[in-house]
């Protein structure tokens, strides 16, 4: 199986024989995370930059564990703390990071299309850690790890999605992954949220929350971007929870075994009762224990790690 | 020194004349217009197999002087303009300051007569400082020399501003270039709003935003009969609002870009800030539309809407990118290849749309013709020559144009403003 991409930009770039490469070597790093000693040596002296341009708990946490995980050398560079705030350009800052010998970067950034206008003219490897509302590559193909995890298979699943697709990375992501791996994915929200034209990337859209619950495998709730939001997209919280909050009685609509998903961070009371966040049905916290060997196994398949050194 | 031009095609898109003829130049003007002229001091320029036009006039363009010299200056800006084929530009106010009072517009007329080697012609600002809110000294403005008022890169966002703009106007005949924009329903946009924005998480910028303020000011021009000028039309919707409203007597007009007619949204999935403009590519089915009315009368000008940007200010991510591309070297050779050559338009035509219509609606005298008496500003095209676009070799200070590499066949050759070669080509 071979992974021939230098960078992550999006799952817009990757075939399903890509996607099954990637879920399959995160199988093999998920036990590595469950050792006494949590670490291999198959990025031994590659040095990694997580530049994170915008505020993150898991995604930049993750990405660190997974790269010291494989015994890479990473740092950690934001926004706030960095030249950046002098005004130095996003260009100049990424040559001059590179000229200290770096072998990825790892960029989370609010401008959409910002990896690709790097991955443009820079050596390193490049990995989308969420652009924008346009994409973030690894949340889907986490995303995706879990629901085969739980489900044991994608193909024929019916994924529905409710909240801000629209300037949801998330949602444009596993959009993509997920119906490359054969499952139907829904989109339920506001109009403002979920556009006719988002069936254009594949899938189906229905207004009525209930109805598009009946008979699903999959609920992924979005949260509000209250960060990127538009005046008047819903006319108030209160009146969005009742037709969008997902309550253990609107689950019932799913299948009896339908599992809750939820990219975090989570609004309680609003997307998502707390009840539902720590219900059985929820595998909120599993997406996050996954998403280290995801991102593991993007880092190996990237950074050219040799197949042999993952027992070591 | 008379000039003598031989055995060129002459075109005029007024008389509809098209023939093979000399023309005699003397003192800035077209003396004769006849076959065989014979004279003995002339310099003599062979233009066999060459087509002449009357001098192409580009009425938008943005030439950044005063304020952003780094960008653009008008002597910069003007030679682009000879190179691209162009005798004639109107320039834009949002200057910095904004040519919203009489000693920018003079001082623009001044640089212009020193530095630039084509005519400048100001449009002034429709509102002080392009707020929507007070209007200009428009008289004096006319009378320092502006050919045309606009808040172009704004809306005039409050009805009533825009009508008691009309209604001065009017009195003092002159041309509003309107740019329609609803800046609420535009809000942070960056490219068209549909399939390919919301795919790539650009946020939008829906035709809808263009089309209500173009419905607004041609009921408002309708009510207060004013010359209005639709600037860079951009959407199937507003063509067939200015279509409708020509027929229904309004004294309407307007202009479209090569970039609107040749680029689509789908241009924009690389996140090349050079493909960020405003307004903004739009959809395969307005492109088909704006052809349309470019060949049924509709779109009575083309024009560049040329704005310069340094590499460095469009060198970044494309959401912090300002808007703008340039066209004054690119235009010319672009619309012979995919308009003329393709059969899309006639080169009548294309001459009606680049210099007698923009002459016309600005009201330039003696420009715009071939005639006896008209001005000597001409512009000589080779038709058959294959070429490649270059930024790198453009006289502009811009490089953002996304036409760089293009091949394209046709292109101006010579230029000639007041009876003096200004440009030709190695």
């Amino acid at each position: 199986m071979a992974f021939q991409h230098t960078h992550l930009l999006g799952i817009e770039d990757l075939t399903r024989e890509d996607i099954l490469t990637v879920l399959e070597t995160a199988d093999s790093f998920l036990e590595v995370s469950s050792r006494e000693v949590k670490k291999v040596p198959v990025l031994r002296g590659k040095t990694i930059v997580n530049l994170f341009m915008e505020p993150s708990t898991r995604t930049r946490s993750s990405f660190e564990l997974a790269s010291k995980r494989l015994s890479a050398d990473i740092i950690n560079f934001s926004k706030q703390t960095s030249a950046v705030v002098k005004g130095e350009s996003l260009r100049d800052t990424i040559e001059n990071l590179e000229s200290m010998q770096t072998d990825a970067i790892i960029i989370r950034h609010e401008a959409s299309g910002s990896p690709h206008y790097i991955a443009s003219f820079c050596r390193s490897h490049v990995i989308n850690a969420g652009d924008g509302t346009h994409e973030h590559p690894t949340q889907a193909l986490l995303d995706a790890f879990t629901i085969r995890q739980k489900k044991k298979r994608l193909e024929g699943l019916k994924v529905v999605i409710v909240g801000d697709c629209v300037n949801s990375r998330v949602a444009k992501s596993n959009i993509l992954c997920l119906t490359r791996l054969g499952a139907r994915v829904t989109l339920a929200g506001p109009p403002a949220f979920v556009p006719e034209q988002l069936k254009s990337l594949g899938a189906d859209i229905e207004y009525n929350l209930d109805k598009a619950l009946e008979s699903a495998d999959v609920v992924m709730m979005l949260r509000i971007q209250m960060e990127r939001m538009q005046k008047n997209c819903f006319p108030s919280l209160r009146e969005y929870a009742q037709l969008f909050s997902l309550t253990p009685q609107r689950m019932n609509r799913a299948k009896k075994r339908a599992i809750l998903m939820h990219p975090g961070p989570i609004n309680k009371g609003i997307e998502l009762t707390s009840e539902m966040a720590s219900s059985d049905r929820s595998v909120i916290l599993k997406q996050v224990e996954n998403g280290v060997a995801v991102r593991m196994a993007i880092l190996y398949l990237l950074l050219g790690g040799k197949e042999r050194e993952i027992t070591a | 020194m008379r000039l003598l031009l031989k055995n060129g095609r002459v075109i005029d898109p007024v008389s509809g004349r098209d023939e093979t003829l000399d023309l005699l130049i003397e003192k800035g003007k077209i003396v004769e217009c006849k076959p065989q002229i014979k004279t003995t001091d002339a310099r003599v320029m062979d233009v066999s197999r060459k087509v002449v036009l009357p001098g192409l006039i580009d009425m938008h363009v943005h030439l950044r002087e005063p304020g952003q010299e780094y960008k653009e200056t008008i002597q910069s800006g003007g030679t682009a303009a000879a190179r691209g084929g162009f005798t004639a530009v109107a320039c834009m106010p949002n200057t910095k300051p904004v040519n919203d009072r009489r000693d920018v517009t003079e001082f623009i007329r001044t640089e212009a007569r020193r530095h630039s080697p084509v005519h400048v012609f100001p449009i002034a600002a429709i509102t002080l400082n392009l707020e929507g809110e007070n209007l200009t000294d428009m008289a004096e403005l006319k009378k320092a020399g502006a050919v045309a008022f606009s808040d172009d890169g704004h809306s005039v966002v409050d009805s009533q501003v825009m009508r008691r703009a009309m209604e001065y106007a009017r009195m003092n005949d002159l041309l509003l270039i309107d740019h329609c924009e609803d800046p609420n329903l535009t809000a942070s946009g960056v490219m068209h709003e549909g399939a390919v924005s919301y795919a790539i998480g650009l946020r939008g910028i829906p035709s809808a935003g263009e089309e209500v303020i173009v419905a607004r000011d041609i009921t408002l021009a309708g009510h207060f009969n004013a010359r209005l000028h639709i600037a860079h039309l951009s959407t199937a919707g507003s063509a067939d609002m200015v279509r409708a409203a020509k027929k229904q007597g309004i004294a309407i007009t307007a202009e479209v870009t090569p970039h609107h007619v040749l680029l689509s949204d789908n241009h924009l999935r690389g996140y090349d800030t050079n493909y960020k403009m405003s307004p903004p590519l739009r959809g395969e089915s307005d492109i088909k539309a704006l052809i349309k009315a470019v060949q049924d009368g509709t779109i009575d000008v083309f024009v560049t809407d040329h704005a310069p940007h340094s590499p460095d200010d469009k060198e970044m991510e494309f959401d912090y990118a300002p808007f703008g591309i340039i066209g004054l070297e690119s235009a010319v050779p672009l619309l012979l290849d995919r308009f003329v050559h393709s059969g899309l338009i006639s080169l009548q035509r294309f001459a009606e749309m680049l210099s007698s219509n923009p002459a016309r609606i600005l009201g330039l005298e003696g420009k715009g013709r071939i005639e006896p008496g008209a001005d000597a500003d001409l512009t000589v095209l080779n038709l058959s020559k294959k070429h490649t676009i270059d930024v790198s070799a453009f006289a502009s200070k811009g490089r953002n144009c996304p036409f760089n590499g293009w091949t394209v066949l046709g292109q101006p050759e010579i230029t000639i403003v007041g009876g003096r070669v200004v440009y030709e080509a190695v």
